[in-house]
């Protein structure tokens, strides 16, 4: 198990666990429920997000087996069938829905139990993963003998399409279907794809039995099963690249079970404008690197041969050709995530094991440079803890309440940004001001000795139209003090030593500092003032308004100071 | 001078013994209240080496007030039995009785006595046996007769459970000399005072020993908060290592700043609403570098500066939705972005440290806000070998010197590489960042030369800050539910230097 940890680590797997299927169970639902499961030992293994190749068993030995030079990558062929090739003629009523459809057969496939798990498993990967929850890619799969060409693919409207879906006993309307499946905990993540729409996408045969009926269910009469020899696969999606790719990535994997190893039968698309094409694509492409730009972008000094042999080991066929430095690579189609020549680099890398690459230091000689405004934050945090208050973190999002209703403003007043898509209300808005952050943090502490002096300097965010997305951060100082008297002497008190510290002299003039008398609904009447700085209002201080201490859940008068600290710097 | 006659009196007592004496048998001697003789011992043990005074404790078994009447008349069901005659008593009678209830049962499990139901005026209690043994009052009788440990350790709880006896225990002190013993006592100093230095008094005095096991008043103060320490300290670290720290204060962003340009797909999970906070107002953003914006679109639908690209269609719509930013790699494309726009091209090393939103499943290690730490260098021929030196050299500074790397995926890295280091507590390997080589495909774009690279890592600021801590719930270290006094006891930051363990955690 060790070993092959390490093996992982090197190819950029992690595994995960290592359990079995009874654990799993127990371990979700208890060991009453896992008494009957399997003890077969499960290795889970992370593959990374764009390896599509290596997401099914088949795939992940073949995978490793090249790597570790046991086997040579095979090839995989595209072949024409003795008698007739398989048609799937896509009708135009499909454009606004769901345009795109892929189809190939694998032919005399010998499935056993496992390999059947297998090839279910894959598809429901893929679903998840490449094929966005189906949105972009649906995969059909048939038993071919129950069938009979050519397809249609069309759509139709719901209450036109009538069918024996997957694993039930009769016959459904596409409507009927939709409502069923409303509780059904797997299908029913997959509605939204079509619900709304006019017309449903939809597959025929010649005698006109559904296959499936994309992206939802495929019908019961060409369902396969361990037995099945001749498989139609069928692709339908948003998204034409992504259809191609997930074809070819089924067809490449379990083609090895068919009995022309690595060969898959072509089917013939008929695309609406009447032009046709053959399917899967099975491309190989041809890519060129440098060997001196491989060495060059690792950090290190390998011979054009041995980076070859080291792609090759990636499932990346490799020879030097042309001046002895041209490195030329054949990219299977299994490995659609190399797009660039960097994607290149990176798998020579990895062959040649990131962890014996030498370490070196860049010779990049730079000076360094704070911002200005988080500068000026860090030296104020330590004076605001020396003048005897402690810092708090709170969160950036909130709801609408804590920044308006409880501090007696309406939310139209606050020119908060909201957000759309809010699992709870703690998420509703971003913060326009510190002060309710503080005060919950208060609420929280209620058993601790008073007083209680807190202090927090961070961003609110506010709508300006000024800015290119509409909205802007502003740094703010919070600071507040809550005892059995309110303080206000305390708070002012700090102002006149932030002031001190910002080197603003008290008066109005000679870009001096001065406290007006004003008032705000979060504060009692006659115990707020609002701060002129160099000129410019930045803030305000007073007693908080019993209202606002009562909706916060606090029972001790308390003062409070919020400014913008921007124009100081 | 000694304070009250208690302590003369002891005082001389002690000089008249032989060896010590014992304050329980001195109290009773003179006639006092044991306290009082305590107080004495106590007042002298405070002026030093006068006396020595051992605390010694004993255990006795003592009778209640219900065990002690017991001794007298009789357990409760020997009571009862006694009181039914030979022609039987009405139960309704017997309860009346003030030991019926408590002895009735007793006698009953005992088989003393039986009830006939069926008797014609009620139900009626007569004796099963002529005489009995009354074991519970013989047994409170040994203890009164001070022979309790004649009885059996269960004997004692059975008595003791029915609240008939109980374990006192007595403490006294066996009082002796002191090194500095003296009958005639003065009353010693307790602070040094301004008089004394004047007048020279505290040359002939003696002063009251301090008690140095004893704590001292924490001054009164104000607390940063740890994990901005940390914060703090990540700066530092950064700064040390010529980095500059890129302008991060804007929380909102454009999908594009924050996916697009970063060559992340349209349809890639993280721009799902499941994972990212969308916004409603401003919904969008107002000004794309339009430009750029047309190059970025070429290279994701038809590839390009070298690429194959994505090949879908790239919506502009979907590039203006604005939203609380999830990395801060956004802030780090517009600050290449803006580098690739002075020419010529000069290298830099940039760094960052500010909050990222996600709109995940909330659990003990994941909140829909946290602090991400990144660091950016970007220059000619930058190579894989020189990324993972400076990640040595950045991860030496925080104390972490066993490092390995790990291939990995992330959508705007190629080469990409987790970085892995050992942890000593745990045992195992355990991730504690993410790395790589910006792609051409997002560099290129913005304008950089092509022979550029660069490479940057990234990590975030509370999970290297919870191990460090051993804090195994986030919230217990941000938000505005945390403990202040954990702020108030929190420790300086030195990432280099080795913590005391943290608190295993127990076993659930």
């Amino acid at each position: 198990d060790e070993e092959f940890d390490e093996l992982c680590f090197e190819f950029g797997l992690e595994l995960d666990e290592i359990t079995s299927e009874k654990e799993i169970i127990s371990k979700e639902q208890g060991t009453v429920k896992a008494a009957g499961a399997s003890d077969v030992v499960l290795y889970k293994i992370d593959v990374p997000a764009n390896r599509y190749d290596l997401l099914c068993l088949e795939g992940l030995v073949r995978g490793l087996q090249v790597f570790k030079e046991r086997i040579k990558a095979p090839v995989y062929k595209r072949v024409m069938p003795d008698g007739k090739i398989q048609k799937l003629v896509i009708t135009e009523e499909t454009a606004k829905i769901r345009p795109f459809a892929v189809a190939a057969v694998l032919r005399n496939i010998k499935f056993t139990k496992d390999r059947y798990d297998s090839f279910i498993e894959l598809q429901e990967k893929l679903h998840q993963n490449i094929c966005r929850k189906r949105a972009l890619v649906a995969i059909g799969t048939h038993d071919l003998d129950t069938l009979s060409g050519p397809f249609t693919y069309t759509a139709k409207r719901p209450s036109d399409i009538k069918f024996k879906p997957l694993n039930k006993t009769k016959e459904y309307t596409a409507c009927e279907l939709m409502n069923i499946y409303k509780t059904d905990n797997h299908l029913k993540h997959y509605l939204h794809i079509i619900e709304n729409k006019p017309l449903y996408p939809v597959i025929y045969d010649s005698n006109g039995v559904v296959l499936s009926m994309p992206p939802i269910i495929n019908g019961d009469h060409s369902r396969i099963t361990v037995n099945t020899r001749n498989i139609f696969i069928e692709c339908t999606g948003t998204d034409f690249t992504k259809a191609k790719i997930v074809l070819d990535i089924i067809v490449t994997m379990f083609s090895e079970y068919c009995e022309n190893q690595f060969t898959v039968e072509a089917a013939e698309v008929v695309f609406p404008n009447g032009k046709s094409s053959t399917f899967p694509e099975l491309a190989y492409r041809k890519e060129m690197v440098r060997a001196d730009l491989i060495n060059k972008k690792v950090g290190i000094r390998e011979t054009p041969e041995n980076l070859a042999k080291l792609l090759t080991r990636m499932y990346l066929k490799s020879e030097v050709i042309g001046d002895g430095n041209q490195i030329e690579i054949e990219i299977p189609p299994t490995r659609a995530d190399i797009i660039h020549a960097c994607d290149i680099v990176e798998d020579a890398a990895i062959a040649y094991g990131y962890n014996n690459i030498q370490m070196t230091l860049p010779k990049t000689y730079t000076i360094a440079n704070q911002f200005p405004l988080n500068k000026l934050t860090e030296l104020l945090r330590y004076d605001m803890a020396a003048a005897g208050f402690t810092e708090v973190l709170t969160f950036a999002l909130c709801s609408q309440e804590d920044i308006a209703d409880k501090l007696g403003l309406d939310i139209s007043a606050t020119k908060a940004v909201h957000i759309s898509n809010p699992k709870t209300a703690e998420f509703q808005v971003a913060r326009t001001t510190l002060l309710p952050g503080l005060l919950k943090t208060i609420a929280a502490n209620r058993k601790m000795p008073l007083p209680l002096k807190l202090f927090e300097i961070s961003d609110i965010v506010i709508k300006d139209s000024n800015t290119d997305v509409g909205a802007k951060n502003s740094r703010h100082l919070c600071a507040v003090y809550y005892n059995k008297n309110p303080g206000f002497e305390i708070i002012h008190g700090l102002l006149d030593r932030i002031m001190q510290l910002l080197d603003v002299p008290p008066g109005e003039d000679k870009g001096g500092y001065v406290i007006k008398a004003s008032e705000g609904p979060a504060f009692f009447p006659g115990r707020c003032a609002e701060i002129f700085a160099r000129g410019q209002s930045v803030g305000k201080l007073g007693v908080l308004h019993p209202d606002v201490i009562t909706k916060f859940e606090l029972t001790m008068p308390c003062s409070s100071l919020e400014i913008n600290i921007g124009p100081f710097l | 001078m000694a304070d009250g006659p208690v302590v003369e009196l002891l005082l001389r007592r002690l000089e008249a013994s032989d060896g010590g004496l014992d304050s329980a048998e001195l109290a009773a001697e003179l006639g006092m209240e044991h306290q009082a003789v305590v107080g004495a011992v106590k007042s002298l043990q405070a002026l030093g080496e006068v006396i020595e005074a051992e605390l010694r404790s004993t255990k006795r078994w003592e009778l209640t007030a219900e065990g002690e009447e017991i001794a007298r008349e009789g357990s409760h069901e020997a009571r009862v039995f006694r009181s039914i005659p030979p022609e039987g008593l009405a139960q309704s009678e017997l309860m009346r009785l003030p030991s019926g209830k408590v002895g009735f049962s007793k006698a009953m499990s005992n088989k003393w006595i039986r009830v006939d139901k069926s008797a014609a005026d009620g139900p009626r209690v007569f004796r099963v046996v002529d005489s009995m043994e009354d074991e519970v009052q013989r047994r409170l009788q040994l203890v009164q007769g001070g022979q309790a440990e004649k009885l059996g350790e269960k004997e004692r709880s059975e008595l003791r459970k029915r609240k008939l006896l109980a374990e006192v225990t007595l403490k006294t002190y066996w009082v002796s000399k002191g090194s500095a013993f003296s009958t005639s006592i003065s009353k010693q100093e307790t602070e040094l005072s301004p008089e004394m230095i004047s007048s020279g008094s505290w040359r002939d005095r003696p002063f009251k020993p301090y008690n140095f096991l004893a704590h001292g008043v924490l001054p009164d103060s104000g607390h940063l908060h740890p994990l901005l320490k940390v914060r703090s300290q990540f700066r530092q670290i950064f700064l040390e290592m010529g980095f500059t720290e890129m302008p991060t204060d804007n929380f909102i962003e454009s999908s594009f700043w924050n996916f697009d340009a970063l060559f992340q797909p349209q349809q890639h999970p993280a721009r799902d609403q499941h994972d990212t906070f969308f916004l409603r107002d401003p919904a969008e953003a107002l000004q794309l570098p339009m430009d750029y914006v047309q190059r970025v679109k070429r290279t994701h639908s038809q590839g390009g500066y070298g690429s194959q690209g994505y090949k879908y269609t790239w919506k502009l719509d979907e590039a203006r939705k604005n939203l609380l930013r999830t990395h801060t790699t956004s802030a780090s494309a517009r600050a290449l972005y803006r580098l690739a726009q002075k020419k010529p091209f000069t290298p830099v090393k940039y760094f960052s440290i500010d909050r990222v939103f996600r709109n995940e499943t909330l659990d003990a290690t994941h909140l829909a806000e946290f602090h991400q730490i990144e660091g950016v260098v970007a220059d000619h021929g930058l190579t894989l070998g020189h990324l993972m030196g400076v990640l040595r050299e950045f991860f030496t500074k925080l104390g972490i010197t066993q490092l390995r790397f790990k291939p990995a995926y992330n959508p705007y890295t190629e080469p990409s590489m987790e970085v892995f280091s050992y942890h000593q507590g745990l045992k195992k390997w355990v991730e504690v960042g993410n790395s790589g080589v910006f792609r051409p495909e997002m560099l290129l774009p913005m304008g950089l030369p092509e022979n550029v690279s660069v490479i940057a890592w990234g990590l975030s600021l509370e999970r290297p800050t919870m191990i460090k801590y051993g804090i195994n719930n986030i919230r217990d270290l941000v938000g505005h539910k945390v403990n202040l006094q954990m702020v108030y006891d929190s420790p300086l930051c030195r990432l280099d230097a080795e913590l005391r363990p943290p608190p295993t955690q127990e076993a659930a």
